[in-house]
């Protein structure tokens, strides 16, 4: 478990070493403000399509999208820069496990993308200045949304272990997570249904991360989504262990 | 007792096989010198003894911990010097240091302890709070060497521990690893036959995978030609040495003159038969001639042509 910790320190100390951090907190906290505000309108009285509720739903709706491009970035140097660099024969000569290597990657990773969240709290309390919002669905979005964050993470971190290259394991993220968040969508059911048995078409659809995260933003904090996020970070990690087992070496 | 043994070790990269059955024995205080070509398996031998390559068949005890089932055991035991030192450049020496020290289980006062005394052993201190990134590559390599020493590691697995320095440099971690040998499993790779002679209490040669020679370095210049040759280096004044006269002593097998400087000067080597000692008979037949003699001596052998002969023959062979 210190290994674990040790890994964890090192690799969260990592992202602030170099200006990744806070390049990445500023654009990540300047696309969150723009898209609320400038696009989707958020608690503009001159809006005349606007509600004018109080609540986050004009700012949890764009996750899913920034982070199909943030999240890949974060996760791209995890392996990717181990094995450019060769220090991934120095880590895994180490008394640690891969399981402990890569998990303290992945909560380090996590806690960061924690962080660039939390920073938007001003968001939080402008909507409590304006009006009186429902603080459970806003805490329901939040844990939402960083769940989704893990699992989009933990398929970073898979890929990041097959590539060498950064920018390789940065589009093939990309294209993967673009995957999951679409297939809730008809285009891509469609695709499926000429072809593959119903039951295969039901999966890909259930697998959509806007659905889960929909519904976790709801308030729906209920079994499916969680264990549909828990579920995905476990596998993408397991998968990442035996590439990692594989392809170490190369 | 500390040893190491492998146990037929083989190495398949798809239709590659780079080592082919390495079996060895090493014990507590040898340094044991891993030499050959490049491409020879040098570095995946010390890859798969440091448990970060899996072999394809065969397998190796670290005192008797097996790096297939026991590999944490292993791992613990085993301080590593990987081939191109790899190191986290963001770091400073002092931040990796502790890194590594916690990897190993170190804590607190312990840790502070051993991670002065790497840097002391390793002539860090100047050094100690830079960025990894921006230090020079002798002291980068010591960075490299402090990692592999930090928990003062019962084996020492060094892959090219002095490539990148500067002859000093090069000479003060031969004497570092030859004083810590007494106590520690020593295994090095290395290009360079001097080192071997320098500090390694045995040497093997691999070649395309294979260990093709094993012995201590004396052992392996007995192999040479050269060995037990008497040079002499003659101050010829026009007047010529009769290499008949030479070839005529009893057990002398043939005479080269390997050379003339400035045409003033014969190099000659005189090739006994085998296990015979003829410098007596030629110092004699020197002073008979009165040949003007500059340098006369007995050559111990060459490792370099040793390791020419003994690994271009075995690439002719595959």
């Amino acid at each position: 478990m210190s290994r674990l910790y040790s890994v964890f320190k090192r690799e969260f100390k990592g992202y602030f070493a170099t200006p990744v951090a806070y390049v990445f907190i500023v654009i990540f906290l300047f696309l969150t403000g723009l898209f609320t505000f400038n696009v989707s309108r958020f608690y503009d009285p001159r809006d005349v399509g606007s509600v004018g509720q109080a609540d986050l739903r004009a700012f949890f709706d764009w996750h899913p999208w920034l982070y199909l491009f943030l999240i890949p970035a974060v996760a791209m140097r995890l392996w990717a820069e181990e094995r450019k660099s060769g220090t991934i024969e120095l880590l895994l000569t180490l008394p640690v496990s891969a399981a402990q290597a890569i998990v303290g990657k992945f909560l380090a990773a996590w806690a960061f993308v924690g962080i660039a969240l939390a920073l938007t709290f001003p968001m939080v309390l402008t909507v409590l200045y304006l009006g009186e919002p429902d603080v459970g669905l806003i805490v329901a979005g939040y844990i939402g949304s960083f769940l989704m964050a893990g699992a989009y993470l933990a398929i970073g971190e898979c890929v990041s272990a097959l590539a060498k290259n950064q920018v390789v394991s940065f589009i093939v993220s990309v294209v993967i997570c673009l995957l999951f968040v679409l297939s809730g969508f008809s285009v891509v059911q469609e695709f499926f249904q000429s072809w593959a048995p119903a039951w295969f078409t039901q999966a890909v659809s259930s697998m959509s991360f806007l659905t889960h995260f929909g519904s976790l933003e709801k308030g729906l904090v209920g079994a499916p989504s969680l264990v549909f996020f828990g579920s995905l970070i476990v596998g993408w990690l397991s998968a990442c262990a035996v590439i990692l087992e594989i392809k170490k070496a190369e | 007792m500390m040893t190491i043994e492998t146990k037929k070790l083989r190495k398949v990269f798809g239709l590659i096989e780079a080592v082919k059955g390495v079996s060895f024995r090493v014990g507590q205080g040898e340094v044991l010198g891993f030499l050959g070509p490049n491409g020879a398996g040098k570095s995946t031998v010390m890859r798969m003894l440091t448990c970060f390559l899996t072999p394809t068949s065969g397998t190796a005890t670290v005192d008797g911990h097996d790096i297939l089932t026991d590999s944490m055991e292993a791992r613990r035991l085993i301080g590593y010097l990987p081939e191109s030192n790899p190191l986290y450049s963001d770091m400073t020496p002092m931040s990796f240091l502790r890194f590594i020290g916690e990897m190993r289980g170190l804590k607190g006062s312990a840790l502070a302890k051993r991670i002065d005394s790497a840097i002391e052993i390793c002539w860090l201190g100047d050094v100690r709070y830079q960025i990894i990134e921006t230090l020079s590559k002798g002291y980068r390599r010591r960075v490299g060497l402090a990692q592999a020493l930090l928990h003062d590691p019962s084996v020492l697995i060094l892959d090219e521990p002095t490539d990148g320095l500067d002859p000093n440099q090069k000479h003060e971690v031969r004497g570092l690893i030859r004083d810590m040998a007494s106590k520690k499993t020593t295994i090095i790779s290395t290009h360079l036959l001097e080192e071997v002679e320098a500090i390694c209490t045995r040497a093997i040669i691999i070649a395309r995978g294979r260990i093709v020679a094993d012995g201590t370095p004396t052992d392996l210049k007995q192999r040479s030609r050269y060995h037990g040759a008497v040079r002499l280096k003659v101050e010829t004044d026009g007047r010529s040495v009769d290499e008949n006269l030479l070839r005529a002593l009893p057990g002398v097998e043939s005479v080269e003159f390997s050379g003339v400087e400035g045409e003033k000067v014969a190099l000659v080597t005189v090739f006994p038969q085998k296990g015979k000692n003829v410098a007596h008979e030629v110092a004699l037949l020197a002073r008979e001639q009165k040949w003007r003699i500059e340098e006369i001596g007995v050559e111990a052998g060459r490792l370099d042509e040793v390791f020419r002969d003994i690994t271009t023959r075995e690439e002719k062979r595959s």
